[in-house]
């Protein structure tokens, strides 16, 4: 058994990994999970939170068994949930490319690419199910690229030295989501899923220690709503929106998780969130995102910086021996193509150090100059067409003809709810998918992965895991007037009603962006590329200081016309501030719980950087005899968060520095 | 410093479906002309909210153009003027200081208004439902490579997946037809192999719905395809006209 032992010494939570040998493990695994009988499936309700690639997948593939699936998003329709906005590509060992690819290899690189901080068993089953996603996909009418015999097309990305990423131009997170929401409204047509738009997460139920259901606050009508089920599935993807700027979707946020964090379900490895080294920069203070250029574009785009600092000239009247190709001179092996981590501090490294262009010097350039000297116009722009009129429109510039500028910006979560090998988190029957979960990304996530787990989750591996746990489980038939769903309700109704400010108080509340703003500033500042001990320390008094002040001075003003005091459905009606100062609330809490997670971690691994632990050629120094492990932390009501370590030990591969040189 | 302008808005409020709706001026007065139009409205919302009204409602998530969730009548045009945009990449350097916006909701009878410059869609995916898939459950695929398609073929199919669903179409459309939304998703899956067992079943089922979720017939004025964002070809429309008599 791999036990995931507590501070105190106590066996928290068993993992439940495969025993034996990597290969084939999962197949063996399943074998002996228990099934429900088609008949059985049909009285059974299992509620998916988040309509994504994970959320969306898992929905599909239950209703397909027979289960009765509702299914929760924020969005007007489940076609718009983030994982639409993914670009480049999705991984698969299908070594279509004749290169050496392998499952044992796509592990290796994940396993590798995570720097040793995830499970090998959980990677080596992605690896494996990477191949029948494809096949999946492509059944579905994904259009991929092709070759021009008809073939699927693959492309490098970025950690990797084979072509194993299929792609749909750059838009392969929109065809994906498409094709998973297309099965899903199949099984809505068939009256198998009932679809929940519009509506936010605001509690979870639990019975008896269970999680049995959901109160939602409905965003046109603005009523709590209550749903029960036999399972809940959590896929609300990640909460890189901590940083207030970043590559998601404005809305995007980490409510589900936090209400699940707050009911008992451990939260692993906060600090892991991964700066995209290849962003439009940020410019005016009410700029509302940053846009990611994908870093398929760093295939053919060579990343520069002028050779003196301060170098006000324009990048075309700068001569090819006054620029400095930083990633090409620091890592001859893999050059433009190293991990994103490793791009994202070479590149604030060198902004740092006075070479940065653009306004305040933050951001350096990526140069195709060379490929469309080598290839032609046409054929970049047959490559990453969208993506370069994407810039254009942002910018203003064009580059084709003038470098683009980029700018490392927060963009995936490797952190999320911790989960065991069946995807259960540590409220039982409470099943995390996707990004929101920890799993198979360790300290790293190499491109093209995410798209890869969300669907090995969704479509394959809950579907199984579920099951098994509804089989073993008995059901006591619980309605929304169930106590615990009323209390839920309750609490819920309480925590509206003390945001709502009267009208005509003193003065109207700040508008709640401006406090996320605050947040945000701190958090990238504190806990974003690079990281120290007493920064961190400091930042959770201000982090506190911050919430403190919200929770005084914060709030939302109550417009009357739409409020009934008496109802817990207190804030009816559309409220845009109301939506933002609710997910603010747990945004504080999880900027805290990253903070103490990042100084804990003393060492520097991935994407964590800490600057007291780098070698003398400023590489990041991981220390495995301390810190080869999991760090989950549980939720202890007001009090400090107790953390929590589950070992990883290695058994098919030995963990070594990553040397990408 | 980038450069300035100031514009008055003048944008539709509504409170609730039923109640009567009325425009608004605003003054945005030396605004960055790089922010994008929803971020002028993001500014716009928190004076209004520090002033203690309702701030301006309207849909927007991923802010690049691809969720398609925003999408609001910008002087008559749906998305604005820009082509192959939607309004989230519509920045402020597009205008002329001192210009004069009118931002109204999409209207269609297929989509009740909501709030302000909010509409609801969900009529689309009700579309969509009735027979934009192949039906192939989990677990059933065969190997990718086993059925080839032409690279130009494939190109084709992608060109019309790439409908975001924002309802531009219907609410530039003087009949309020889904038709290029519909054709669009029809000549994607009808183009691949995938797509040919429901292919036509799926035409009459999807231009049914459409119709019975109060979407009008083909106006012919192509005003479709030049606001579509994604810049999808309205011959597809004609094309679905004839795979509905194959």
């Amino acid at each position: 058994m791999n036990a995931y032992v507590g501070a105190g010494g106590g066996t928290r939570h068993d993992s439940r990994l495969p025993a034996g040998p990597l290969g084939g493990a999962w197949q063996r695994y399943r074998q002996d999970l228990p099934l429900i009988s088609a008949a059985n499936k049909r009285q059974l309700r299992v509620l998916v939170v988040g309509s994504g690639l994970a959320g969306a997948s898992a929905a599909a593939s239950l209703a397909e068994q027979g289960y009765l699936v509702s299914l929760i998003t924020y969005h007007d329709s489940p076609r718009r949930a983030h994982s639409v906005a993914a670009q480049g590509g999705i991984n698969a060992a299908k070594n279509y490319a004749n290169d050496g690819d392998s499952v044992t290899r796509l592990f290796r690189d994940t396993v590798k690419g995570g720097d040793f901080r995830a499970r090998e068993a959980g990677c080596f089953r992605l690896a494996e199910l990477s191949t029948a996603i494809i096949d999946q996909c492509v059944a579905q009418g994904v259009p991929f690229a092709r070759e021009y015999g008809g073939t699927l097309a693959n492309r490098s990305f970025g950690g990797a030295l084979v072509s194993r990423t299929f792609y749909a131009r750059g838009q392969t997170g929109q065809q994906l989501l498409y094709g998973a929401v297309q099965a899903l409204l199949r099984q809505v047509e068939a009256g198998r899923i009932v679809l929940l738009p519009r509506r936010d997460l605001v509690e979870l139920v639990l019975v008896d220690g269970v999680a049995r259901g959901v109160v939602c606050r409905h965003l046109v009508s603005g009523e709590l709503e209550t749903y029960t089920a036999n399972a809940v599935v959590l896929a609300s993807g990640g909460y890189s929106n901590v940083y207030y700027l970043s590559t998601n979707a404005v809305k995007s946020n980490v409510s589900a998780l936090w209400r699940a964090y707050r009911k008992g379900a451990d939260f692993a490895n906060p600090c892991f969130t991964q700066i995209h080294p290849t962003c439009i920069p940020s410019g005016d203070a009410y700029q509302s995102k940053l846009t990611l250029m994908s870093e398929s574009l760093r295939n053919d785009g060579r990343m520069w910086l002028p050779a003196r600092p301060a170098d006000g000239r324009e990048p075309e009247a700068i001569p090819e021996d006054e620029r400095d190709y930083f990633l090409e001179r620091q890592y001859p092996t893999y050059g433009n193509m190293v991990p994103r981590d490793v791009a994202s501090r070479r590149a604030r490294e060198q902004c740092l150090a006075g070479h940065g262009v653009g306004p305040g010097g933050r951001s350096v350039y990526l140069d195709l100059g060379d490929a469309i000297a080598r290839d032609g116009k046409a054929a970049i722009e047959a490559r990453y067409g969208n993506l370069l009129e994407m810039y254009e429109r942002i910018t203003g510039k064009d580059p084709l003809v003038t470098p683009l500028r980029i700018y490392p910006a927060p963009h995936y979560t490797m952190g999320g709810l911790w989960v065991d090998y069946q995807l259960m988190s540590t409220v039982p029957g409470l099943f995390v998918l996707g990004e929101a979960n920890f799993s198979e990304h360790g300290a790293n996530r190499l491109g093209a992965s995410a798209l890869m787990q969300g669907l090995a989750d969704g479509y394959f591996i809950a579907p199984a895991t579920i099951t098994a746990w509804l089989a073993g489980q008995p059901q006591p038939e619980v309605g929304p007037d169930h106590p615990a769903c009323r209390q839920a309700r309750a609490e819920a109704g309480a925590r509206i009603a003390a945001l709502l400010v009267p009208r005509g108080g003193s003065r109207p509340p700040r508008p709640v962006d401006s406090w996320h703003r605050q947040l945000g500033h701190l958090m990238i500042e504190a806990c974003g590329i690079s990281r120290h001990g007493p920064r961190l320390e400091q930042a959770i008094t201000e982090v506190e200081d911050l919430r403190q002040a919200f929770a005084e001075e914060g709030g939302v003003a109550d417009l009357g016309a739409c409020r009934d005091p008496s109802s817990p459905g207190a804030g009816r009606g559309i409220s845009t501030e109301l939506e933002k100062a609710l997910r603010l609330q747990d945004y504080f809490g999880l900027a805290d719980l990253m903070l103490r997670d990042a100084l804990a971690r003393e060492e520097s691994c991935g994407a964590h950087f800490r600057q007291e632990h780098q070698t003398a050629a400023g590489e990041a120094r991981r220390d495995d005899a301390r810190f080869g492990h999991i760090a989950a932390w549980q939720w202890r009501g007001g009090g400090a968060p107790q953390r929590h370590v589950e070992p990883l030990p290695f058994s098919e591969i030995t963990p070594s520095q990553r040397d990408y040189r | 410093m980038s450069a300035t302008l100031s514009l008055t808005l003048r944008i539709w409020r509504q409170e609730l479906p039923g109640a009567p709706g009325r425009f608004e001026t605003h003054q945005l007065e030396q605004v960055s002309a790089d922010l994008s139009l929803l971020e002028a409205l993001d500014w716009l919302n928190e004076r209004l909210i520090a002033a203690g009204e309702r701030p301006v409602t309207f849909e927007h998530d991923c802010r690049e153009g691809i969720c398609g969730s925003c999408g609001f009548l910008v002087n008559g045009q749906a998305h604005g003027p820009q082509a192959a945009t939607s309004v989230c990449q519509l920045y402020l350097r597009r205008f002329r200081d001192g210009e004069v916006l009118v931002l109204e909701p999409w209207r269609a009878r297929a989509f009740p208004l909501l709030q302000d410059l909010s509409v609801d869609r969900s009529a689309l995916d009700r579309v969509l439902a009735a027979g934009g898939y192949c039906s192939v459950n989990t677990g059933q695929a065969p190997e990718a490579n086993a059925q080839l398609v032409g690279r130009e073929q494939a190109a084709s199919a992608f060109d019309t997946a790439t409908c975001i669903g924002c309802g531009a179409c219907v609410a530039s459309c003087r009949n309020a037809s889904a038709s290029l939304f519909v054709a669009a998703k029809l000549a994607h899956l009808g183009q691949l192999p995938q797509g040919q067992p429901e292919r036509q079943s799926r035409a009459l089922a999807m231009t049914e719905r459409m119709a019975a979720e109060g979407f009008g017939s083909c106006s012919s004025q192509l005003e479709c395809e030049a606001v579509c964002p994604k810049q999808i070809s309205a011959d597809w429309i004609s094309w679905m006209h004839r795979e509905r008599r194959r």
